[in-house]
């Protein structure tokens, strides 16, 4: 590869290419040493922010639990066989990044607000979603998806059929084949569709804002944070919940490289 | 028939995107080694699948011991399957791949539920059948190696362990030796011939080559456009092909059952069949095939002797005119240097020899039946399997 570039053009390419990844770390960088670890560490003792953080944390966790169980068959069926519409099915999988994250809010309020016929029905079993931690799985889940779903269905793509049909021949039901065969060797794509979605779900802004403003989710907190009181009280919020996301991204990505080995 | 087959595959009709099988009869008996030849695209992969419960037929039925498992799923039938390209199990090691169909058998039902001292047992017998499979296809010093690290031919040994471990019914071999190189190849094909001996499974064998065929079948079935279009001994199809496309397929060659033997005087290998011996390069002893194509012969009106050439004497028995060549059997009689063989043997059963001669010297040399010639060829163009 390196043999093709001429002298001139790595170089043109290389300044190019430096200067957006330095324009992704500049800010992050700019922020995380703007605040002392003295403040981090009283922004951290909040119980609100302490609060929120676990909030946005596990609100992502179970939107990814519920893309996790409903997305990997649908991945697995869209992977595995033919059907009229699938290209439609496989668009409107699609469609919640195409789409403002602040509309994608709105359309879910007209499902599942307060006067909604669903809003009703969950309302008789005493699950709201306005103003409520449901609100922000049902929105983290919508706009976050697509990274499960599609990561899965490439994962089971990449798996030889005939692994199965041997695995069947060999004995194994057809949910024998899926769990023994199928499932294990997509599995790493998996796992990273789950970390997308989730990280994807933790910085989700607009969708959530419009369901559920109240209980404040960590991106939601910074916002107010920062409209209310200004940026020098956002920015240890937003230094803390910068330095947790890497964190976890970090983790998530070595146990994910480890698994290829 | 005498009895009634293992295997019966009654008017089997398949439709599957560009293959399509059409009035598909077959009957393998228990024990058989049974070839399905053909060419690429005549269907033979999706034959295969379809008696292994893969694909569904769109009319017909097949009946294993009598009973009519057509619409069994491919879990219930007891039969392999061997791809070409191995199919093993990437994320298991060749232990594990090999026990694969047994722990899933074992996975049924109670055994489900880790019943403490049961389930161990159950392991200790796994391991016992996978050593024993292992040691069969030699393959017992790979157990712990990863599917990715090994040769071709040892991906294929394991794939066959994993599939004869379950004590199928039938096991079907999809050209099991096709992605293989060629001394891997003759190597195998020793393994399927010796373990098919020793275990006496009925083995059900698709491949294109012809050799293949005939070293292992005990009886090929020609295939061709979804159709079988002959039935028979491999001597059955080499020597009296039903059709003009099985004597296309299988080729004017000359095909030789016999004997490999050390030579009398000299280093070399001989090979020897009813009243004939003539020299080969080969590293095999005994009963094997050897065959020569009607191209690498060459015919002349004196002794073409040499040290590195077989010649013998024969007559024209036939005289075909095939467009560009002209093909010419020769009868040769039999032993034409001193080899101690009985009298009067090689009359009858004198081989024969196809060989292809332009048009131009079959006028020189004022050939036709009858006539008196000399076939000769080169040690190393006779291929010994």
């Amino acid at each position: 590869m390196t043999s093709l570039f001429s002298n001139k053009q790595r170089l043109t390419f290389t300044i190019l290419g430096a200067l957006l990844v330095f324009f992704v770390v500049w800010p992050i960088l700019r922020t995380v040493t703007s605040s002392s670890p003295a403040i981090l560490w009283e922004t951290l003792l909040e119980a609100e922010v302490r609060g929120s953080i676990l909030l946005t944390f596990s609100s992502s966790a179970i939107a990814t639990g519920a893309a996790l169980f409903f997305g990997v068959p649908l991945a697995y069926v869209l992977a595995r066989s033919t059907f009229p519409g699938k290209r439609l099915v496989e668009g409107l999988i699609d469609l919640p990044i195409v789409i403002p994250h602040s509309a994608a809010g709105i359309a879910l309020l007209m499902v599942f607000g307060r006067r909604t016929l669903l809003g009703k029905a969950f309302g008789l079993v005493g699950l709201k979603f306005v103003s409520a931690a449901p609100g922000i799985v049902v929105a983290m889940l919508f706009v976050s998806l697509p990274f499960l779903v599609d990561s899965a269905r490439e994962g089971f793509e990449a798996v030889d059929p005939r692994l199965e049909r041997v695995a069947r021949t060999l004995g194994a039901s057809s949910w024998g084949s899926f769990w023994r065969v199928s499932f294990p060797l997509a599995w790493r794509n998996i796992l990273s569709g789950i970390i997308m979605m989730w990280a994807r779900g933790l910085s989700e802004f607009g969708a959530v804002v419009i369901l559920a403003y109240h209980p404040m989710v960590a991106p939601v907190l910074l916002y107010e944070r920062f409209e209310t009181y200004g940026l020098k009280y956002a920015r240890p919020v937003a230094t803390l919940i910068i330095l947790i996301c890497l964190g976890t991204f970090i983790l998530l990505r070595m146990v994910n490289e480890r698994g290829k080995e | 028939m005498k009895e009634a087959a293992h295997l019966q595959i009654q008017n089997l009709a398949v439709d599957l995107a560009e293959f399509h099988l059409r009035e598909i009869n077959l009957n393998v008996h228990t024990g058989e080694y049974f070839v399905i030849l053909g060419p690429t695209g005549a269907g033979k992969t999706v034959l295969l699948e379809t008696i292994a419960g893969l694909f569904q037929p769109r009319l017909g039925s097949i009946l294993l011991r009598g009973e009519d498992i057509t619409e069994f799923p491919p879990e219930r039938r007891g039969i392999s399957f061997v791809y070409q390209d191995y199919v093993l199990f990437p994320h298991l090691n060749v232990a594990e791949n090999i026990a694969f169909g047994l722990k899933i058998r074992d996975l049924r039902g109670f055994q489900r539920l880790n019943l403490g001292g049961l389930f161990k047992k159950k392991n200790a017998v796994i391991e016992q059948q996978v050593n024993e499979i292992s040691e069969l296809l030699r393959v017992d010093h790979l157990l712990h190696r990863d599917p990715k690290t090994l040769s071709g031919g040892e991906q294929q040994r394991a794939a066959l362990a994993r599939a004869l471990v379950v004590k199928p019914q039938v096991m079907l071999l999809d050209e099991p030796l096709s992605a293989l190189d060629p001394e891997t190849r003759e190597d195998l094909q020793r393994e399927l011939a010796r373990i098919h001996k020793e275990l006496g499974t009925t083995i059900l064998h698709v491949t294109h080559d012809f050799e293949e065929a005939v070293a292992l079948g005990d009886r090929i079935a020609v295939m061709n456009e979804g159709r079988i279009v002959q039935v028979g001994s491999p001597q059955d199809i080499f020597r009296r092909p039903a059709s003009e496309f099985v004597a296309r397929f299988v080729g004017s060659r000359n095909i030789f059952s016999g004997r490999v033997e050390d030579a009398a005087q000299g280093s070399h290998k001989e090979f020897a069949l009813d009243g004939l011996r003539f020299a080969v390069v080969t590293a095999l002893t005994g009963p094997a095939h050897a065959s020569l194509r009607p191209e690498d012969i060459i015919l002349s009106q004196e002794s073409l002797r040499s040290s590195a050439r077989n010649c013998f004497p024969g007559v024209v028995a036939e005289v075909a005119d095939r467009g560009a060549f002209i093909y010419v059997t020769v009868r040769v009689a039999s032993s034409p240097h001193p080899s101690p063989l009985p009298e009067g043997e090689g009359t009858a059963s004198s081989p024969h020899f196809i060989c292809t001669i332009t048009h131009r010297s079959r006028e020189e040399m004022n050939l036709r039946e009858g006539s008196e010639v000399y076939v000769a060829f080169k040690a190393s163009a006779v291929h010994v399997f």
